[in-house]
């Protein structure tokens, strides 16, 4: 498939491995941002091809596994409602809350569809008069401006029968708090791509700087990913930290500007707690007064409950790359994608569930 | 008084209820929760030697006549789409499931359950559509049912057919059969069906229209037979597609597969549709396409055969040991992984 393929060639990943083990002489910890990278990575096998020096973390970037047990807990609470027709993105149904999850929810009786499109909960508000639409906002800034645009256009439409529950997360601050926690391991990053098609990478100057850090924005597929860890590489070896743009296909310096306006008009900067990580400062958006009216969470008055996360799960070791899937003893045993315990074993993307998919077998693992 | 009858006790129920206490719709997606409840449940139930073969359809003896049985439901929505509807469907479907035990398909029932309010020319469409699949296919409709449910208890209408054939060879195949070093070829290919049906239900619009490619498959399978292939095995790849038939049988027949990303064919509209909503063709659901399990030595000629129907059929991979029940994909970067069995529905994801 054009512009698919090229980036999955066989004989260039190669070529590009080679080059890494060129120019690798030291051992290097890097971490790729996105859930989608970590995906590719480990489907691909990409970093089988690396040099032993070479050490992949995979970082946070997984907006199902890093959406906070309570706020699944709300969205089960408001779906089990008889006047709620509840909408979110296709994996988030499968996501255990403390007692259920929203596919156990419809089972038994509850309106909860899939959308694509923030815009289609809109559309069935408007078709929908008699039923509370509530769309279950989640994502980093790259579906945010979706769920900003809908939330703009039930505004303009005086909808008075849509809400919205939100967990949206912001990534530079996230990456922050993974270089100021005293465990960090990380010596340079592989930022997402698609973050900052939305967001450009102005933002991560200040970070590389301060941190001394190399920042790659990079893309998603193979050869996009061994690119990003050759310059992250060379920048290393060199002693450099600089922010550079692998991903220039996709993302412009100053990102989807139209976009980010669209975000500043409707949300605020919160703080918000990450599974797995805890409450970042600063890393999460919320609705702006103006459009309170919409928050799902106002509107029907759903209390957060604090809830334990297994004792057994690891997740936290995991997204901050102390340790890997495997070596977390529930992996595969009591923690398994059909009953997840923790974050990262929650969705597809989660390193949890990607290491428990395609590599789960001992001789496997040991191959990295 | 009369005295007390005798209470039958029901066995604890074997799927754990506790994590389940209701049936979700990924029970019956092909995945994992199905083969769990399949697995704990239908065959603890029902063991019996034929049944405990797990093969697309029953092969056993009637009357000293080696017969294959079969049934499936058919519950598709929309009832039409591009490239078919629940008629040629509910036909093809239990026609391909007898051609899996390489049985040549005679007979079908045909029982419908229809909704209230269905219009009577959209249930002609549907018989006439499975009048002309049956006669294509060489089978009669001996038998049926009609029930109508209320408005709203149904999707339409459902169909359920049961099939039966005439084995008339000597092979056995299934997939206890298989052995280490056959050749695993699929006849076309794969995830068309899943993603037409998803394209027209979600309101996707592409631009061209992604067709199903329900169609028959049991005159490739006789062709196959009369040519003297040593057919070891034969899955079509319905829900799960072809990475939970691929899982099956490395489970029921206790072997390792091996297969090629590479060799595994996709139209580039159904890559396309799957890359946009992160879905896996692997594991998209086909109505026309077989995985064979063929020893090497026969493999090349029963490609020949399999070309004669779909440019797109291919070698993708071996059986092996080591690994018994596992199934590797090499990936198109070259290296292995495992290739596992859906959970359950798959879910279009966030980003």
């Amino acid at each position: 498939m054009k512009f698919l393929d090229e980036y999955r060639d066989g004989e260039l990943a190669q070529q590009f491995a080679r080059e890494i083990h060129r120019v690798t002489t030291k051992p290097w910890t890097l971490m790729e941002i996105c859930g989608g990278q970590t995906h590719a990575i480990v489907k691909f096998g990409i970093d089988e091809l690396l040099p032993e020096e070479i050490t992949l973390i995979h970082g946070p970037g997984c907006p199902v596994c890093v959406t906070p047990l309570e706020m699944i807990d709300k969205a089960l609470e408001i779906a089990t409602r008889p006047d709620v027709i509840f909408t979110s993105f296709g994996d988030m149904l499968r996501v255990p809350g403390s007692a259920t999850d929203l596919l156990s929810v419809k089972a038994a009786g509850g309106d909860v569809r899939i959308v694509y499109s923030p815009l289609d909960a809109v559309k069935l508000a408007e078709q929908n008069q008699a039923k509370e639409i509530v769309f279950f906002g989640v994502g980093f800034e790259t579906t945010a401006p979706a769920t900003a645009l809908a939330v703009y256009q039930a505004a303009q439409k005086r909808l008075r029968n849509f809400s919205m529950l939100i967990s949206h997360v912001l990534v530079p601050p996230a990456m922050e708090a993974l270089l100021l926690s005293p465990n960090c391991r990380v010596q340079g990053f592989l930022a997402a791509g698609h973050v900052c098609a939305v967001m450009g990478f102005e933002e991560y100057f200040p970070l590389a700087k301060k941190y001394r850090v190399p920042i790659i924005v990079t893309g998603f597929e193979p050869l996009d990913i061994l690119q990003g860890v050759l310059m992250t590489v060379q920048q290393l070896e060199s002693g450099r930290a600089e922010v550079e743009n692998q991903y220039s296909r996709a993302v412009r310096r100053e990102g989807n500007q139209p976009a980010q306006e669209l975000l500043k008009k409707v949300f605020k900067v919160v703080p918000r707690k990450w599974r797995g990580v805890g409450e970042i400062p600063k890393s999460g958006l919320g609705l702006k007064d103006e459009f309170a009216a919409f928050d799902a969470e106002k509107k029907f008055g759903v209390v957060e409950n604090r809830v334990e996360e297994s004792a057994d799960c690891r997740s936290g070791l995991v997204l901050q790359g102390q340790i890997k899937p495997h070596e977390c003893p529930a992996f595969g045993v009591k923690c398994t994608p059909e009953h997840p315990l923790g974050a990262t074993m929650v969705s597809s993307e989660g390193a949890c569930a990607a290491y428990y998919r395609y590599r789960r077998l001992p001789d496997l693992i040991a191959a990295k | 008084m009369s005295a007390h009858k005798p209470i039958e006790f029901l066995g604890a129920c074997p799927v754990p209820i506790s994590q389940y206490p209701h049936v979700l719709l990924a029970h019956g997606g092909g995945g994992k929760l199905m083969h769990q409840l399949i697995g704990k449940m239908f065959l603890a139930a029902f063991s019996n030697p034929v049944l405990d073969t797990q093969h697309d359809a029953a092969v056993a003896e009637l009357t000293g006549k080696k017969i294959a049985f079969t049934t499936d439901s058919y519950v598709v929505h929309p009832l039409f789409f591009p490239g078919g509807d629940i008629g040629s469907m509910a036909v093809h479907g239990t026609v391909n499931d007898l051609a899996m035990a390489g049985a040549r398909p005679v007979y079908l029932s045909s029982a419908f359950i229809i909704e209230e309010g269905l219009p009577m020319e959209t249930l002609w469409r549907i018989v006439c559509s499975m009048r002309a699949a049956a006669k294509k296919c060489g089978v009669q409709i001996i038998t049926g049912d009609t029930k109508v449910v209320d408005r709203g208890k149904g999707d339409g209408v459902f169909i359920n057919t049961a099939g039966v054939g005439i084995v008339e060879h000597e092979l056995k195949i299934a997939p206890q059969n298989v052995q280490p070093g056959d050749t695993i070829l699929v006849s076309g290919d794969v995830g068309r069906h899943g993603m037409a049906i998803m394209a027209v239900r979600e309101g996707l619009e592409f631009e061209s229209k992604i067709e199903s490619d329900s169609a028959p498959v049991y005159e490739i399978v006789l062709k196959l037979l009369k040519a003297g292939i040593e057919i070891h095995c034969l899955r079509d790849l319905t829900r799960g597609g072809l990475t939970s038939a691929l899982n099956e049988i490395a489970e029921a027949a206790n072997r390792t597969l091996l297969v090629e990303e590479k060799a595994i064919s996709v139209r580039e509209d159904v890559r396309a549709a799957c890359e946009i909503l992160g879905l896996d063709p692997f594991q998209t659901a086909c109505e026309g396409r077989f995985a064979a399990f063929i020893p090497e030595r026969d493999a090349e000629r029963a490609l020949k055969i399999l070309r004669i129907f779909s440019s797109d059929a291919g070698v993708i991979g071996k059986t092996t040991s080591g690994r018994e029940g596992t199934v590797f994909l090499k990936s198109s970067i070259g290296v292995r992984r495992i290739m596992d069995m859906p959970s359950g529905e798959q879910l279009p994801r966030i980003c």
